[in-house]
């Protein structure tokens, strides 16, 4: 099955609309390696957040480490400001499990204690297997389990989602 | 068959340099790069080993590199057990194997092992269950794997790229594991220039068939140097036929201000530890500007980290 998906850089303006009055000059976006660092980005710049954007990558906290091994390509993370006490939004492309927030949001304690996280999707594509659902969502789909949402970004900077 | 590698080319043991790939030493040095922020952070740890129990079994005594590799575990959450075995069942005459499967028995995951023997940690890792992984801490004169990566890992981060590097190696690199695993990295991680400086009792015989070139005088040797690496001259060397003495040694081939001026003006100078100031090396050099024996012992902890991550995970073979 083929379906046409909507272009994201709508979705990312309509998430900005809704994120905007819950900012303060304090909040820290940080975006969830690699899909959720691009979002965080365009979303920074559509907010002109004073913080410097934070990147995760969550390798060493997942929880399928013992079944699968340690991803290949593991980037550091990035967080360029105190967590401690910081109100935190976390970026991500796609949420399905909730696994990757769960084991981000474990590293984000291991940088200090912030005042508080919230969380921004650009897709919801159910699925979940954790008590955890997004605060600021793009596009909210039921996908078949056996059908991923990818997003992926060209060239020229220009991000599409693909449902495979 | 490689004993270190799954049948899909994975890491499975980590028992010398010799042989692995470059794209998996890269790799290590790759996550070894991701971990060097974990020892800033406010919780010096990931919680990747845990649950895991990792056996430090040091056959031959050692300080720095049982403690990085200590730290290195904890680090990732891992229980650690160190066991100083020159001191313990060994003496009582317990065949190594047997001290393997007890501590096996105890649910061991990983083994670090060193040993004077060279080829031990080969034995022990042909030895073990599926799911256990056998890191080379150092054997004989044959291998010491981590310290080569973390050798590798300093130059990257001093000298960016391995592509256009001229590396001397200094000293007794007949009697040196530390020499053997440096040359098969440098090597494999394309360095076009590798050096080894030496007087001819103290490099072994056919050292050139491992593509370096060998000089016996310091001048022409560090020449045009990126990077010098001094070895320890262990004592017991100046004991046998192999040196006149300590002050000889340190005239022709100890790392003076002077002989470093011969080298490239932004040329690092490395040493695997523990020194010996004045034999090998001037402690106006070992303490100066141009030194960088102390990252390489900080960065000692995330490369061990990035070879037991890289152990640890994943489906047994």
């Amino acid at each position: 099955m083929h379906a046409s998906l909507p272009d994201v850089d709508p979705l990312i303006a309509q998430m900005a609309q809704a994120i905007a009055p819950t900012l303060t000059p304090d909040t820290a976006l940080v975006g969830i390696h690699t899909g959720g660092v691009w979002i965080a980005e365009r979303l920074h710049a559509l907010l002109k957040s004073p913080q410097p954007v934070g990147t995760l990558d969550i390798s060493f906290y997942r929880d399928d480490f013992s079944r699968i091994g340690l991803h290949p390509q593991v980037k550091p993370s990035n967080l360029p400001f105190d967590v401690e006490g910081r109100d935190i939004l976390l970026i991500d492309d796609v949420l399905h499990s909730g696994r990757t927030v769960r084991a981000a949001m474990n590293e984000l304690f291991d940088y200090g204690r912030p005042a508080s996280i919230r969380l921004a999707v650009l897709v919801d594509r159910g699925g979940h297997e954790l008590p955890i659902r997004p605060d600021f969502v793009g596009l909210t789909l039921t996908v078949q389990p056996h059908q991923n949402i990818n997003l992926s970004r060209l060239d020229d900077g220009h991000l599409t989602l693909s449902l495979a | 068959m490689n004993v270190q590698l799954t049948p899909d080319g994975r890491l499975r043991h980590l028992l010398t340099l010799d042989g692995l790939p470059r794209a998996i030493l890269t790799q290590i040095l790759d996550t070894a790069e991701s971990f060097m922020d974990v020892g800033e952070r406010e919780v010096k740890k990931v919680p990747l080993l845990r649950g895991k129990s990792i056996f430090n079994l040091f056959f031959e005594p050692s300080t720095r590199t049982r403690t990085t590799f200590e730290i290195a575990a904890k680090r990732l959450s891992a229980d650690v057990v160190n066991l100083n075995i020159a001191t313990s069942s060994q003496t009582k005459g317990e065949a190594i194997l047997d001290t393997v499967d007890n501590l096996a028995a105890m649910h061991a995951d990983m083994f670090i092992v060193r040993h004077a023997q060279s080829g031990a940690a080969h034995f022990i890792a042909r030895h073990v269950a599926p799911h256990i992984s056998v890191i080379n801490a150092g054997d004989g004169r044959h291998a010491h794997p981590t310290q080569g990566l973390l050798d590798m890992f300093t130059i990257r981060r001093f000298k960016g790229a391995f592509h256009n590097l001229t590396v001397a190696i200094v000293g007794d690199v007949l009697h040196s594991r530390v020499a053997r695993s440096q040359i098969h990295a440098l090597t494999t991680l394309g360095v076009p220039e590798v050096r080894v400086i030496g007087p001819k009792t103290l490099l072994p015989t056919g050292v050139e068939q491992m593509g370096v070139k060998v000089f016996h005088d310091m001048e022409a040797g560090l020449s045009g140097c990126d990077v010098v690496i001094m070895l320890r001259l262990q004592n017991e060397r100046m004991k046998g036929a192999l040196l006149p003495s300590a002050q000889e040694y340190f005239k022709f081939f100890g790392l003076t201000p002077e002989k470093l001026a011969l080298a490239k003006p932004d040329a690092i100078v490395m040493h695997p530890g523990p020194m010996n100031r004045g034999v090998e090396i001037d402690s106006e050099v070992a303490d100066g500007p141009q030194s960088v024996i102390l990252p390489q012992v900080t960065y000692g902890i995330a490369v061990r980290m990035a070879v037991m991550a890289m152990l640890a995970g994943g489906p047994t073979a």
